[in-house]
């Protein structure tokens, strides 16, 4: 059972106004419970609510740098472990999708290989938002970006995003879902079952971004279930190598997902840019496809 | 006060930084038209939304960054939250 | 026994709970014979086979900040890979102890000895030591638990030894027993750790208001290991009967002429060397450097300040400037008129013979020095 009344991200923190990660993180620490370690990779999160001396956290909190979150978790499990804390304490990675996608990507397969008990939380903004909206592994086919910008002869990022949960299902991981913080009570579960699963488990959790993505940060749900229903982002639960729950939707059209955010208004202006936004279409019906969401 | 050795702090101290001075609006919640539903407690980014005696809820207007994500999902049969512009 | 074999039953003896570990020549027969000791559960730890010495040292970080004691050895191209993690780990005050298995960088590629790889680390605040034999190689490894896991202290060290010229050797050494060395060490008991029970935040950023603070208590605690190591090493010599209280060591220095400065076990060539030259009635003299970081500025300008010529054997060099060790005893003797002559040599495992060591000294009496020593001419 989810202990909604968990409070271990503390106010007076810095993230942007109406941020999907801090509003994400709030919700991952509740579905974590009591007893948890977080660690953080280097990024808008660990950015945003440790400049010394305040920090935000409540748990035991550690960041070393960029890309060995996972590398530093398996140095803590192994010394919980020896230190026979191992069945109390659990261990939480929270890092955004540059750190885990791109640089992490060494560090989080050696992790999950060798199976250390923890689990992996990516906050997933679609970019590297803390050094100003660069272009990740993670940002979606045609975003603008700092360095991927949209411009007279590109329509912006150029390649699909990098799917990161199932290379980690290759790895053997008994626990990889996706979620939103658009679907708060469901993101609460899924951290609470992974936390739960022994072994290296991995949640990718899509956060708007309303700085890096164009739009009023009050929309910040609104934006998040919008990529929900119109298949780019899907919910899913991979447990043991299948899949076993992917959230159903009345899928629309990605255009009112797309119009909503400034990364993906060159598609729109100066003029509607067909051939582009049926290739977004076409991603988000695979995506439909491959996970059995659309309700007939 | 001495530097945390390794550049450590224990929790506490963000709450020293009032981040309700960013602000541009503000959110004003009418409990009487409050379900309790708690949906703005669970998704302010800020964590200043708390629960009153009575169960309703109350905005922390030291931290509110005035984003208005609460005005903005206080459910419809509610809409308890609605923001204002702050006075210079 | 061979020097590694020696070093992993000495690690054992320190109990470390954590041990990651990736293999790389010379270092490998180190982490292979940890493992072999855990597997006949004769250390009870856990041993974490890393997918790169990068993550080695991010897990040593983790399972410190989590309360453990633990081990890792790297050397050359490992160390260079771990650069960004070696600076982390120093800021972020972890007493972690790494044996580095002195070899050459890369490029071009050389899995053989020289001291480039811990060297350039010089700036990381680190604290390192250098080993004559592998038993001062053995012996560093206890005190350095000692002394970084001291409260006033919290840092991590580099015990390094040559590699294949220690680590593949094979020597008689006196392991100690595990008595002595939980007499001398004792569990580790952490200054702070990630406990849900007193949660703490590691790592946080510095703004430019605090960062200088920070660097300076660094600066500052690095600068006190030299007393600790001093303090501790006393404490050695009474317990396990081998003295580690000076940080540098003369060998016939008390009235030498010219004076060789060495670190590592070149030092055992150049005491041979030393004999024999004194015996030809020459008055030369060894100081041999135990420790390069904190460099023991006093120490060394003390104990060489009755001499006429300074030889430096720096088996590394900065390029487009010096061997650093002869930098920094340039530095330390600043001021003496000592003329100090820099001589590269052992680079990429050169050997380096008794008779290199007396062509020095002939060269540093005539005046001439600042060279790369014992070039082959015929490949240039």
């Amino acid at each position: 059972m989810v202990d909604r009344t968990i409070e271990n991200f503390d106010c007076g923190h810095r993230a942007c106004g109406g941020c999907g990660a801090s509003a994400a993180v709030r919700m991952i620490l509740k579905g974590a419970g009591k007893n948890t370690i977080v660690v953080s990779p280097t990024g808008c999160l660990e950015v945003f609510s440790t400049p010394y001396p305040e920090t935000a956290w409540k748990t035991p909190w550690i960041h070393s740098l960029f890309e060995n979150a996972s590398a530093v978790a398996s140095g803590i499990e192994a010394s919980l472990k020896k230190q026979g804390r191992l069945d109390k304490e659990k261990i939480l990675v929270i890092g955004g999708d540059g750190a885990t996608v791109d640089i992490g990507t060494l560090c989080i397969s050696g992790a999950f290989e060798r199976g250390h008990d923890f689990t992996y939380v990516c906050y997933d903004n679609e970019a590297y938002m803390n050094t100003g909206i660069q272009r990740s592994g993670a940002t979606p086919y045609d975003a603008d970006t700092t360095t991927s910008p949209a411009g007279v002869c590109s329509t912006g990022n150029n390649r699909p995003k990098k799917d990161l949960p199932q290379i980690l299902v290759a790895h053997g991981s008994p626990y990889v879902a996706t979620a939103t913080m658009a679907y708060p009570m469901d993101l609460m579960k899924k951290v609470e079952t992974a936390m739960n699963t022994k072994g290296p488990c991995y949640i990718q959790v899509h956060t708007p971004c309303c700085t890096g993505w164009g739009y009023d940060g009050a929309k910040t749900m609104e934006i998040g279930r919008m990529a929900v229903e119109c298949g780019l982002w899907v919910n899913y639960e991979i447990v043991n190598g299948e899949l076993t729950s992917a959230k159903k939707v009345k899928r629309v059209p990605v255009d009112d997902y797309l119009k909503a955010q400034k990364r993906f208004r060159h598609l729109f202006k100066p003029v509607r840019n067909d051939a582009e936004i049926a290739k977004i279409q076409a991603i988000a019906d695979k995506n439909a496809k491959k996970y059995g969401i659309d309700i007939e | 006060m001495a530097l945390g050795i390794g550049c450590t702090a224990r929790p506490g101290n963000s709450r020293n930084n009032k981040t309700g001075s960013w602000r541009v609006f503000y959110p004003v919640m009418d409990t009487e038209k409050c379900t309790k539903c708690g949906t703005c407690q669970l998704i302010c980014p800020e964590g200043c939304i708390n629960q009153n005696p009575d169960k309703t809820y109350s905005i922390d207007l030291d931290f509110c960054k005035g984003c208005g994500m609460c005005a903005e999902e206080c459910p419809d049969k509610a809409k308890a939250i609605h923001m204002v512009k702050e006075e210079k | 026994m061979e020097g590694s074999i020696a070093i992993a039953e000495t690690v054992r003896l320190c109990k470390p709970q954590v041990i990651p570990a990736y293999p790389i020549t010379p270092q490998t027969h180190i982490v292979e014979g940890l493992a072999s000791i855990i597997a006949d559960g004769r250390l009870d730890a856990e041993y974490i086979c890393v997918e790169s010495e990068f993550s080695a040292l991010s897990a040593c970080i983790g399972a410190s900040a989590a309360g453990s004691r633990v081990y890792s050895a790297t050397t050359s191209q490992g160390l260079a890979l771990m650069t960004e993690v070696v600076f982390n780990a120093a800021g972020m005050r972890l007493p972690i102890v790494m044996g580095i298995a002195n070899r050459a960088i890369s490029a071009p590629l050389s899995i053989w000895n020289d001291q480039q790889d811990s060297i350039m680390m010089r700036d990381s605040g680190w604290i390192q030591l250098y080993a004559e034999d592998n038993q001062e190689a053995i012996d560093m490894h206890i005190l350095a638990y000692k002394v970084c896991e001291d409260y006033n202290i919290l840092l991590p060290a580099f015990v390094c030894f040559d590699g294949f010229i220690l680590s593949h050797v094979y020597e008689p050494v006196d392991l100690p027993t595990q008595e002595l060395v939980d007499s001398f060490l004792g569990p580790f008991n952490p200054y702070q750790k990630l406990d849900p029970k007193d949660p703490i935040s590691f790592g946080m950023y510095a703004t430019p208001e605090y960062y200088m603070e920070f660097r300076y208590e660094h600066d500052q605690a690095v600068h006190r290991a030299a007393e600790a190591i001093k303090k501790y090493g006393k404490e050695f010599g009474e317990v396990f009967g081998r003295d580690y209280s000076e940080l540098v060591v003369g060998y016939k220095l008390e009235d030498a002429e010219t004076a060789i400065v060495a670190m590592g076990s070149i030092c055992g060539t150049v005491k041979d060397a030393i004999d024999e030259m004194r015996a030809e009635g020459k008055k030369v003299g060894l100081l041999n450097l135990r420790c390069f970081r904190p460099f023991p500025s006093t120490d060394v300008a003390k104990a060489l300040a009755h001499v006429n010529t300074i030889s430096v054997l720096d088996k590394n060099v900065s390029l487009g400037a010096k061997g650093a060790v002869a930098i920094e005893i340039k530095e330390a003797c600043y001021g003496s008129n000592i003329p100090v002559y820099d001589y590269i040599l052992g680079l990429g495992g050169r050997d380096v013979r008794k008779r290199d060591i007396k062509k020095i000294v002939e060269l540093a009496e005539k005046g001439e020095g600042d060279m790369f020593y014992g070039l082959r001419e015929e490949v240039l």
